[in-house]
């Protein structure tokens, strides 16, 4: 790529010099916010009740660790199956045909109105209102399995996560579909493309576009989440730290520990969905803003 | 060759098409005039099926378009089926509906490839020599938002014409453009025209008609009011309707 340079005019004396409009208000509010900054972090290093000494002690301790990977692999795969069981919800939701499109609509009613913390525990008890689940043909023979066996509290813990999921994803990808243009559905067909290779290769690139952010969100609100599985008694991060300070007594410290694994986490996820989307944003603007490592990298070299 | 027999089609309560008899032979270009709601873009999309007739037959080079015949009943086609009739005809939209995530090389490739199964290199090697017919050879990898409108038409046609359709329809291909750009696509479709590509155009250019087109039509509410040659659709128009709307556009 070739940078432009603007040719080099003559300074005219008699030319009329743009003087910038001042903005003194502007000033007095970022000398206000810095002052406040400064305040705040000099009370996270001198108040002693933040106690970091403890913080260091247990921030890579082997149980926060082995907590921190439950809480991940619990995102990861209440995510993975929160959008395998999002995509028929959407799909049904779209459908002409109305039975699908009100089971859908009725599935999304029911999961995103109870809440995931009363939801957990229906799923832990489920035992309670069925001894056994059987696999087999619908009101015919079939094998049974008793509950508690087949549902263990990580299983319930992940099913809950999993259900309450699908029903949003199933909305925000609803919604991805129908923010593609009709033109692009219509390019389609005129073209003769096969319909899976409209979806595919068409439409949900599009669609993409819509989608990325929200999901990017529920990610986000799923991984801390998580931590409202503690009910169940798992270790994960949030039910681990509290075991600690239910030892120790140390309490603030031991929530910063879990607090800022979150923050930690929550930066990397949205790490990954600046590039997807930056990945998604092909054709959709003119050119690409630079990304803010290509900033830094221009404002070093020139 | 295009056979269109009383064609009828009502959206709810409104009759859009009220018996429509059309006859193109292959190599011709057909233009259809009129003023906007009397129906010439639902009859262009009834030709490929984006909409379903209600009544009345369309068949190109003898095959019926979204329907098997059996006895006097008419089946439905599977959409698979119907994709394949379209493959074989040619759309160009007003909006022109590039895929905006794809490069004008690829819009223009990638049709070949998922609905003929060509070769990728086939297929790319064909796009650049439609992009180069159009006259958009260095813009090939552009993304459609980066191109004029003029230019993504141009595009759009190249896309239309990869297929090699047995018959391509236009509708209002240049009734998006600002009047500057109007002129090069046209050109491009006058190209089309000389070099025997059998067209159906819906348009407002009064002088792409005269030029190109063998057979003018003009529509109003739904009917075919007039058709003929150009000179005497155009110059000796013989009802009240195509009189009075010649008279505005023709100033």
């Amino acid at each position: 790529m070739t940078v432009l340079t603007p040719p080099r005019r003559k300074e005219n004396v008699d030319d009329p010099v743009v003087v910038p409009a001042r903005h003194p208000w502007r000033w007095a509010g970022t000398a206000l916010v810095l002052v406040l900054v400064a305040q705040f972090v000099h009370g996270l290093v001198t108040n002693p009740g933040w106690d970091w000494t403890t913080f260091f002690g247990y921030f890579l301790e082997k149980s926060v660790l082995e907590a921190l990977g439950l809480t991940l692999l619990l995102t990861l795969a209440g995510a993975v199956f929160g959008f395998l069981g999002g995509i028929p919800l959407a799909a049904m939701r779209l459908s002409p045909n109305p039975v699908l499109a009100t089971v859908s609509w009725a599935y999304i009613w029911v999961f995103r109105s109870v809440p995931l913390l009363v939801q957990l525990l229906f799923w832990a008890n489920l035992g309670y209102l069925y001894d056994t689940l059987q696999i087999g043909i619908p009101f015919g023979p079939g094998y049974s399995f008793p509950t508690v066996d087949l549902i263990s509290s990580f299983g319930a813990a992940l099913l809950g996560l999993a259900l309450h999921e699908a029903a949003y994803a199933g909305e925000i990808i609803r919604a991805g579909l129908l923010s593609v243009d009709h033109g692009q559905h219509e390019a389609a067909a005129a073209l003769g493309i096969p319909q899976w290779r409209q979806f595919s290769r068409i439409v949900l690139p599009q669609a993409m576009r819509a989608i990325l952010p929200n999901a990017a969100n529920l990610l986000v609100s799923l991984l801390k989440s998580t931590s409202i599985v503690y009910v169940l008694a798992i270790g994960e991060l949030f039910y681990q730290v509290q075991v600690i300070y239910g030892r120790n007594g140390r309490v603030v410290p031991l929530l910063m520990v879990a607090t800022v694994w979150y923050v930690i986490l929550t930066a990397l996820l949205s790490i990954l969905q600046y590039y997807t989307e930056r990945h998604f944003a092909r054709g959709a603007v003119r050119t690409l803003p630079p990304t803010p490592f290509q900033r830094i990298k221009a404002a070093i070299t020139r | 060759m295009i056979e269109i027999s009383g064609v009828h089609k009502s959206f709810g309560d409104v009759a859009v098409l009220k018996g429509i008899d059309l006859f193109a032979e292959a190599g011709s270009v057909t233009v259809i005039l009129g003023p906007s709601g009397s129906g010439k873009s639902t009859l262009l999309r009834c030709v490929n099926h984006l909409e379903k007739v209600d009544r009345g037959l369309i068949r190109i080079d003898g095959e019926l378009i979204g329907y098997r015949q059996a006895g006097n009943r008419l089946h439905e086609l599977s959409e698979r089926q119907v994709l394949r009739q379209r493959a074989r005809i040619g759309f160009v939209f007003q909006n022109f509906n590039l895929f905006p995530h794809r490069t004008a090389l690829q819009n223009v490739a990638e049709a070949q490839i998922w609905a003929l199964g060509k070769s990728p290199s086939a297929a790319y090697e064909k796009a650049h020599e439609l992009l180069y017919a159009v006259g958009l050879w260095d813009r090939a990898g552009a993304y459609p938002r980066q191109l004029s409108g003029g230019q993504q038409q141009r595009v759009a046609i190249a896309r239309a014409l990869a297929l090699e359709p047995k018959l391509i329809l236009f509708d209002e291909p240049t009734s998006a453009l600002d009047p500057e750009l109007v002129g090069e696509v046209l050109d491009v479709l006058r190209d089309l025209a000389a070099g025997g590509t059998t067209m159906i155009v819906v348009t407002h250019e009064i002088g792409f008609a005269r030029e190109a087109a063998d057979t003018v039509v003009f529509m109003d509410e739904g009917r075919i009011v007039e058709q003929g040659t150009p000179a005497a659709v155009l110059d000796d128009p013989q009802h009240e309707r195509s009189r009075a709307f010649l008279s505005k556009v023709l100033v």
